[in-house]
């Protein structure tokens, strides 16, 4: 379980997460919705330690984030950045194994080349994709890898960036089941974060809306459009109207 | 009020050059215990030692070659007016090795190897790779600055070893083709001229400027702010940094080698 404890983050003078409270279940899928600049990226990289709380707890299964073996401790993460964020001096293959090539994971390099070209077929590229370089693919080609790399090292708790950003709807739609499929697979723990309520639909067990830095909503996602929240209300639904103020 | 705020000023901006100071001098230290402790990542050394020693090569040769024999010419002429133009290859020597072989190469170094390090590095930050090496367990500095810093350290010496070489060669292809200096008596001169002292200062020059030319390209690659004009301003600012740094590590180190 990861539990976020009252969470501050300020750049300056802008203050992001101003009391960000919480919990994402064991094997479950929270999806973190919000507007441009409300902090859900800076949510989750406080949670991976890239980015440090300027007050409040981090805890996953119970033990403070900040303590503790750090390698141990990432080793049990996977990442989807959201520009996929893959080394442009690697091939595809390499890129995925990445963790498998070097540090406590290490395995010889052509098992790791094997188990690579498995995680590539798993997110629907073939095998010839794996000796090429990331700037030869497309962007839904690049997120694919991104997955792959994510999942290579089968990690418990896994963190999806907005996954779906710059795709088009059909490939965003591959993706989320893509997510969703190997979340449910790996019975992972998972935390995205989006602005695409088609994604949130399709990924989310659980749908948490933050706010002005501060979790304004949260429940299971059947229930998200019954809430009677006027802000998760008019962010579903995408409405200039309403308690949150669009900048013009 | 308005006496006051040149001090003011003046206050801020000493603060801000000792704040640098301090965190490039840190950058350097932590560099270094990732140097010295594993793990080590050996691939990425290697592509380093290739990148910036063997690459650099050509230029550095290029540069030292016609160096040497613009120096040949230059004191040829000059030493005509006193009638010293036998002084050619002792002079093309001695410049060579003590100042211009370590500094042309110190300075095509931060031309050609630190800028592409911080754009390197700058681009991977504003991409979000820098944050996914964090993610796969892989520190940065260890990964992408110590790499970069030890080859560095290791081939710009044997690099200014081979500019020394090469610019007395160019000194001597101009001497002996186009200044009528005998081949033998030419060479002869250079080597009894040289001693040990000019050669240690040479390269230890070679090293000093290739740390910090490696070293201000990870730095300014490291803390560059977003976007194309982030990568553009580290960039810049990387081989400003290197450049004066150079510079001013050259006129310290001559004057502890050579002041009597």
């Amino acid at each position: 379980m990861i539990r976020l404890e009252n969470v501050h983050k300020a750049f300056g003078e802008n203050r992001v997460l101003r009391g960000l409270t919480l919990e994402v279940p064991k094997g479950t899928s929270m999806v973190i919705i919000g507007g441009s600049g409300t902090g859900k990226s800076v949510a989750l990289k406080c949670v991976l330690g890239l980015i440090a709380p300027d007050q409040g707890k981090i805890f996953v299964d119970g033990q403070d984030a900040t303590t503790g073996d750090r390698d141990a401790f990432l080793a049990r993460f996977g990442m989807l950045f959201q520009g996929g964020a893959l080394f442009d001096s690697l091939p595809v293959w390499q890129n995925v194994a990445f963790r498998l090539l070097r540090g406590s994971l290490k395995r010889p390099a052509a098992e790791a080349r094997e188990i690579a070209i498995e995680k590539l077929r798993r997110v629907g590229l073939k095998p010839d994709v794996a000796d090429r370089f990331p700037a030869e693919l497309s962007g839904g080609m690049q997120k694919r890898v991104g997955l792959a790399r994510a999942i290579a090292a089968e990690p418990e708790i896994i963190f999806f960036d907005e996954p779906t950003t710059g795709l088009d709807p059909i490939m965003a739609g591959v993706i989320n089941d893509l997510i969703r499929e190997i979340v449910v697979e790996m019975g992972a723990t998972a935390m995205t974060i989006t602005h695409d309520m088609t994604s949130v639909r399709a990924i989310a067990d659980n749908v948490a809306m933050l706010h002005d830095g501060v979790i304004q909503w949260t429940g299971p996602v059947k229930e998200m459009d019954h809430s009677n929240d006027p802000y998760l209300d008019q962010f579903i639904h995408g409405r200039a109207e309403g308690p949150i103020e669009a900048v013009r | 009020m308005i006496l006051l705020s040149p001090l003011g000023a003046l206050g801020r901006l000493t603060l801000d050059i000792l704040s640098a100071v301090g965190r490039v001098a840190i950058f350097a230290a932590l560099t270094l215990r990732h140097i010295l402790t594993p793990p080590f990542y050996p691939r990425e050394i290697a592509h380093a030692l290739l990148q910036i020693g063997w690459l650099s090569l050509p230029v550095v040769g290029l540069t030292a070659i016609f160096t040497g024999g613009a120096l040949a010419l230059q004191i040829y002429a000059g030493g005509a007016r006193f009638n010293a133009e036998a002084v050619v290859p002792q002079i093309v020597a001695i410049g060579m090795v003590r100042e211009l072989g370590p500094v042309l190469v110190g300075l095509m170094i931060a031309a050609r190897v630190t800028s592409s390090i911080a754009a390197e590095i700058a681009t991977m930050k504003v991409t979000e790779q820098i944050d996914a090496l964090v993610t796969l367990s892989t520190h940065p500095m260890k990964y992408l600055t110590a790499p970069r810093v030890l080859a560095a350290l290791i081939t710009v010496p044997l690099l200014v070893g081979v500019g020394d070489v090469i610019g007395i060669f160019g000194g001597y292809a101009v001497a002996t083709q186009n200044l009528g200096f005998n081949p033998a008596t030419y060479l002869k001169n250079t080597v009894d001229f040289l001693e040990m002292r000019d050669i240690v200062s040479s390269l230890v020059k070679g090293c000093v400027f290739g740390g910090i030319a490696a070293l201000m390209g990870c730095y300014y690659g490291m803390n560059s702010g977003r976007g194309a004009q982030g990568v553009g301003r580290a960039t810049k600012g990387s081989v400003e940094a290197a450049a004066v740094l150079i510079l001013a590590a050259n006129f310290l180190l001559t004057g502890v080698f050579f002041s009597v």
